[in-house]
């Protein structure tokens, strides 16, 4: 039996507590990562990465992936993955439009129909992947075409301009500056708050470790794997809704097309935050940080006066050497706490 | 069946408080292969009962029809002390105090000990959080007092790949102890152990009867089963082949016809 051969350790491998290395590697392994990328380009780029203004530009476009990806990870922990959140940001944010206009302008009967809206499509993922066990990849996929056409039929593929003057509420909200602070950057934190405590906190969150982790295991101590998968996707079809009203409102309208373009910045930002493809172990600080990695990419390329050519080979070589970082330290540690060396 | 016995031992124990579990008439059938059927099985208080039979005798599906994983197929019936309960599940059975050590021991080994240790019933504070330092302090006091890992050796935030087969045995039998169990399930627990482990176990075992509480203990080695129990179920393709009290058959009469309806499918 492959257990055997640990016993066979050296007996005092364990006496300290795991160190901050082994139980946050990827986390720093990710944060080093940031900040490698970040001083080569102040080198590159002096001038404009000592100037504010990259940074508040970034900080409002990142929030509208960096969003959903925080939720995202609690999917992924489960082990299982959503690729129909784009459909589900343009799906509930339609809904909030047309509810808003046929009701005088109710911008909060909107809001509560958009998040409906967004529960409700992350429910029918849920209920499909974990009721009826269809492999989330597949299923996921299906769903995303569904709720896009829904939305294209909805909306007669037209859109809805989203002027401050038509929705001054939403716009103090979701765009104007906070005392000069980006306020969808604000929000990003508030999400971060509330669900690292959900997800660290409380026994949904607990119960979604173990059901990516082990589902037979979890199952057999009395969880429930269905109702904590299916919350998962709820989770991440409401702040794809929220995600959908923060980008409409920041380009003034909503385009039937919101979201496309949004699935792969989404999801590197989890795989690279450090959450496992193989469920059981992930960080929403990890998505955090990596989703204004991403944003950082993005702006600080076309802002350093490189051409915008190299942005794609620039995300492709921090997400792939990242990836490879982690997996390598993560085996390291692995291999330490086996061996004691 | 040797319907005899089964009477006999009901007659001697019809007078004390209702069994702790009892399954009336209960079968198991996944698709077409049929597990379990028309099992009658009860565990009294402060009894020790042993589950014996061959591979894929049904023993493991029968500890997971008691605990709620599996539902019965209709006819079945489950009494908790002497009450019919119709919404069996893993999540209600636990709440009346029932636990189990699986075979397949049932840990995420990707967690760390104390994520392990609460699972399915993690405590809360006041404000409805997670008492996360509960939980370590807790797992910290139960692996050194009760499974004798000293408190240095290992820690609640080690995780469970990292341990050894005994230890990661000890986190699952000291997460059946902790909860106070009325009736505590075993199913293989000695099952790849070191020799001390085993003993550790079986000790275990002994302890419950001490107590006052029930157990199922379900193991190979007949050697491990006799000298612990009170009552013998022998299971067979299926079918509760016999019932024995241990003072009417001796461990050499037991192999015998454990021998016999391995053979022929019949006790006598």
């Amino acid at each position: 039996m492959a257990t055997e051969t640990v016993s066979a350790k050296p007996k005092n491998n364990r006496v300290a507590p795991p160190s901050m290395l082994r139980r946050h590697g990827s986390q720093l392994g990710i944060i080093g990562v940031g900040i490698a990328m970040w001083l080569s380009f102040v080198i590159a780029a002096p001038a404009v990465f000592t100037n504010a203004n990259i940074y508040l530009a970034f900080m409002q476009t990142t929030p509208q992936f960096g969003i959903i990806a925080i939720a995202l990870t609690f999917v992924v922990i489960t082990g299982e993955i959503d690729l129909s959140f784009p459909s589900i940001m343009a799906l509930g944010t339609a809904a909030f439009c047309l509810v808003t206009a046929s009701f005088g302008q109710h911008w909060i009967l909107g809001l509560i129909a958009g998040f409906a809206v967004g529960a409700l499509c992350g429910l029918v993922n849920g209920l499909l992947v974990a009721k009826l066990n269809i492999p989330s990849l597949v299923i996921t996929i299906g769903t995303s075409f569904l709720y896009r056409g829904l939305e294209l039929v909805l909306m007669n593929g037209t859109g809805v301009p989203m002027t401050a003057k038509n929705y001054p509420e939403l716009h103090a909200l979701l765009r104007e500056s906070f005392f000069g602070v980006p306020v969808q950057t604000l929000w990003m934190i508030v999400v971060l708050v509330a669900l690292w405590v959900l997800l660290n906190r409380t026994r949904f969150g607990a119960h979604v470790f173990l059901v990516g982790d082990n589902p037979t295991s979890a199952r057999l101590m009395g969880i429930n794997v269905v109702s904590v998968k299916t919350r998962a996707f709820v989770l991440v079809g409401l702040m794809a809704v929220f995600a959908g009203l923060l980008t409409s409102i920041y380009g003034y309208y909503f385009w039937p097309t919101t979201g496309d373009g949004f699935l792969l910045y989404t999801i590197a930002s989890v795989f690279l935050g450090g959450t496992s493809v193989f469920g059981g172990t992930g960080s929403v600080v990890g998505s955090f940080v990596a989703a204004f990695i991403i944003g950082a990419i993005n702006a600080g390329i076309v802002s350093a006066g490189i051409n915008a050519f190299y942005t794609q080979l620039a995300f492709g070589l921090v997400i792939v050497v990242s990836v490879v970082l982690q997996t390598v330290i993560e085996r390291r540690i692995r291999r330490q706490s086996l061996t004691g060396r | 069946m040797s319907t005899a016995a089964a009477h006999k031992s009901q007659a001697h124990t019809s007078a004390d408080a209702p069994p702790v579990i009892e399954l009336r008439n209960v079968s198991k059938t996944f698709g077409e292969v049929r597990s379990l059927s028309g099992i009658n099985f009860k565990v009294h208080p402060g009894e020790i009962v042993g589950l014996l039979g061959d591979n894929g005798a049904g023993k493991s599906t029968l500890v997971k029809t008691v605990m709620g994983f599996h539902r019965p197929d209709s006819g079945g019936e489950i009494f908790f002390q002497g009450k019919r309960i119709d919404d069996w599940s893993v999540a209600r059975a636990r709440g009346l105090g029932i636990e189990t050590v699986y075979q397949e021991r049932a840990l995420c080994e990707k967690q760390p000990i104390w994520r392990n240790m609460f699972m399915g019933r993690e405590p809360r504070t006041k404000w409805g959080l997670l008492d996360v330092k509960k939980m370590r302090e807790e797992s910290a006091r139960l692996m050194s007092e009760h499974m004798g890992f000293t408190s240095a050796a290992v820690h609640p935030d080690n995780v469970v790949t990292t341990m050894s087969g005994g230890e990661k045995q000890g986190v699952a039998i000291t997460r059946a102890l902790y909860f106070d169990a009325q009736l505590v399930i075993l199913d293989e627990p000695t099952m790849g152990l070191s020799l001390t482990e085993t003993k550790k176990t079986l000790d275990f075992v002994a302890g419950i009867k001490k107590a006052g509480k029930s157990a199922i203990f379900i193991d190979h080695n007949i050697f491990h089963v006799y000298p612990v129990v009170d009552r013998l179920y022998v299971l067979d393709r299926g079918k509760v082949a016999g019932v024995y009290d241990k003072s009417e058959i001796s461990m050499d009469d037991l192999i015998d016809r454990l021998y016999r309806v391995a053979r022929s499918g019949s006790l006598e």
